[in-house]
């Protein structure tokens, strides 16, 4: 291994001017950020869990129902093959909302957030510009996957002539929808994560407001559980990802998908008031 | 030109800075010492403009740190060399933060090469050795080439090269007419790298001098004799006078104060004592450095109003 003891000698005293103008941008903010998510390691890896969860479970799914069709009119009828492929969203949401998290709690972990801050002095740009990366890549990963997993699914499916086609209504939007809704996840991860500024304390949080609330309000007796249950995050946010959205359970889809954004909206908007007027 | 003006800052119930006042003048090192939490590091993440000030102001070049328009091009910071994403090489993490104001990558080759992290730059910043590290963390600091400059304990971990590499970088800096801002917790370390001196102690200015005044006036109490003979008690009565003091040391030694050692010598012939180990002890920077910031936080603690005097924290 070559040390820095070998190889000073070589290493003059000094370190050239610089005259070039510098400004902090949005825009430079976002390059950087750039930078940062495609040389961290968890990026790939998290966003190709992602892919191999929504593919993989979608796939597992639809053989398993395939290999179980329908008995009856009426189990027919609630029969939803789209939402049979596209089954590994519910698994690809913690790999989106983890990076999130990750994103912002490991400059904090390490304290590159320090760097990052004396650099960026607003400090607020580099919140916008992770936010816009980060769904920006895990919408442009998952939507691949997700035409995929609906695919592959209905192939298998239509063995027993149980698919439904990608121009059938509500169908194209249910497949773009969970990738938008997988995109959501991770902001809500980042918006937990910079609010936090702990990866085990947003992961955390962040399996709270996806799973535990829905799970508590399936206590709530009679229709109270499926009125409130609707306005819950993963309900309203998984509406879009729906082909027909039962209204007894669930928001219309672009309805509940709002709700989740405004979920995402307030943490993030939280975590920017944090972010812009405490210590580093 | 760095400002610090009546600056105060606590963390829950722990005062961490109090009323701290002084200025780092361009063209110049100054050296700011003190004992490890004294307030260094604090003092200087609100230069950096990462924590702010309970009360009082920080200005860098004028104006407050977060006012900053050309961040990296009005001051550079080194806190912590480890604060890098372990997995990333040393060259992206310049480059992430050259690119924050539209340096470009020409620019963080040649900070790369300037201290000397070439043949590792392609690394992960995790394995980074701790020399390493800190040129890293330097390299960051000199990106946009800034006219003020802050690193905290720049030479820890640095091998005797290292250390005289960056007293050269340093001085190269200030000559250039830069302010130049560097802590540490050794006085030695400082002697040798800074022209100016600010001193800290329990987060309360003790000193702002040259060191050479502060040598200067460290040197006369320093020297004292060191003498064992065949009778102590005789000797000591011998050799008590106005302006000499006679304390009793270590192995039944005596150590005065006062009188070179010469003469110590002379006044034991002369009783016909036997002298079996006499010696001039050198009384290091160091010890003159504690001295002072011992006495200086015994003496200004009890007048100090208690933190709960202060205006509550802000969260």
């Amino acid at each position: 291994m070559t040390t820095c003891t070998e190889h000073q000698g070589q290493v003059p005293a000094t370190v050239p001017a610089y005259s070039r103008p510098q400004r902090v941008t949005q825009a430079r903010v976002l390059r950087s950020e750039w930078t940062k998510l495609r040389t961290q390691p968890s990026t790939a890896w998290a966003l190709a869990s992602a892919a191999a969860a929504i593919i993989g479970f979608g796939v597992a799914y639809s053989l398993l129902r395939e290999a179980r069709p329908p008995h009856g009119a009426a189990a027919a009828g609630a029969f939803d093959p789209a939402a049979i492929s596209l089954a590994g969203v519910q698994l690809a949401q913690i790999a989106a909302g983890v990076l999130g998290v990750l994103l912002i709690t490991s400059e904090y972990a390490s304290g590159l957030i320090r760097a990052t801050f004396a650099a960026v002095p607003r400090r607020l740009p580099v919140l916008w510009g992770k936010a816009a990366l980060l769904a920006a890549a895990t919408a442009a990963v998952s939507l691949p996957a997700a035409v995929a997993a609906f695919l592959a699914g209905q192939s298998i499916l239509g063995r027993q002539h149980l698919a439904v086609s990608l121009s059938h209504p509500g169908v194209a939007r249910a497949v773009l929808g969970s990738a938008l809704y997988l995109a959501v996840a991770a902001l809500l991860g980042l918006g937990l994560g910079a609010l936090l500024r702990n990866a085990a304390g947003a992961i955390s949080a962040l399996f709270g407001l996806l799973f535990a609330v829905q799970i508590a309000a399936g206590f709530l007796p009679g229709n109270w559980s499926g009125e409130v249950g609707k306005f819950l995050p993963a309900t309203a946010g998984q509406a879009v990802t729906t082909v027909h959205p039962d209204p007894a359970v669930s928001l219309a889809p672009w309805t509940g998908f709002g709700v989740f954004c405004l979920y995402a909206a307030a943490v993030l908007g939280l975590a920017a008031m944090r972010m812009r007027r405490g210590d580093a | 030109m760095i400002e610090i003006n009546a600056v105060t800052k606590r963390y829950g119930a722990t005062t961490a800075v109090s009323d701290l006042t002084f200025t780092v003048r361009p063209g110049v090192v100054t050296g700011f010492l003190g004992p490890n939490g004294a307030g260094k590091t604090t003092t200087m993440r609100m230069i950096l403009g990462l924590d702010e000030p309970d009360s009082g102001s920080v200005t860098v070049g004028g104006r407050p740190p977060r006012a900053r328009a050309a961040p990296l091009a009005e001051l550079g910071g080194m806190l912590d060399p480890r604060a890098v994403h372990p997995a990333r090489s040393g060259y992206h993490h310049l480059l992430a933060l050259a690119q924050t104001s539209g340096i470009g990558r020409s620019r963080v080759d040649e900070v790369i090469d300037a201290v000397g992290l070439r043949p590792v730059a392609g690394r992960p910043a995790g394995r980074f050795s701790l020399g390493m590290g800190q040129r890293l963390g330097i390299a960051a600091a000199l990106l946009g080439d800034p006219a003020a400059v802050v690193l905290d304990e720049p030479v820890n971990g640095l091998d005797v090269g290292g250390i005289r590499w960056i007293r050269g970088l340093l001085a190269g800096l200030a000559a250039r007419g830069k302010t130049v801002l560097v802590s540490s917790h050794l006085m030695s370390e400082i002697a040798q790298t800074a022209t100016r001196l600010i001193v800290i102690g329990r987060g309360q200015l003790i000193a702002d001098t040259s060191v050479a005044e502060f040598i200067a006036a460290a040197e006369p109490a320093a020297s004292r004799v060191r003498v064992r003979s065949s009778d102590q008690d005789a000797l000591a009565g011998l050799l008590r006078a106005p302006g000499v003091t006679v304390e009793a040391a270590d192995g039944g030694a005596l150590t005065v104060s006062g009188v070179p050692a010469g003469q110590v010598g002379a006044a034991a012939a002369a009783a016909g004592i036997t002298v079996l180990e006499l010696a001039t002890e050198q009384a290091s920077l160091e010890d003159a450095f504690v001295d002072l910031t011992q006495d200086a936080v015994e003496f200004r603690a009890t007048p100090q109003p208690p933190a709960g005097a202060m205006p509550e924290e802000k969260q």
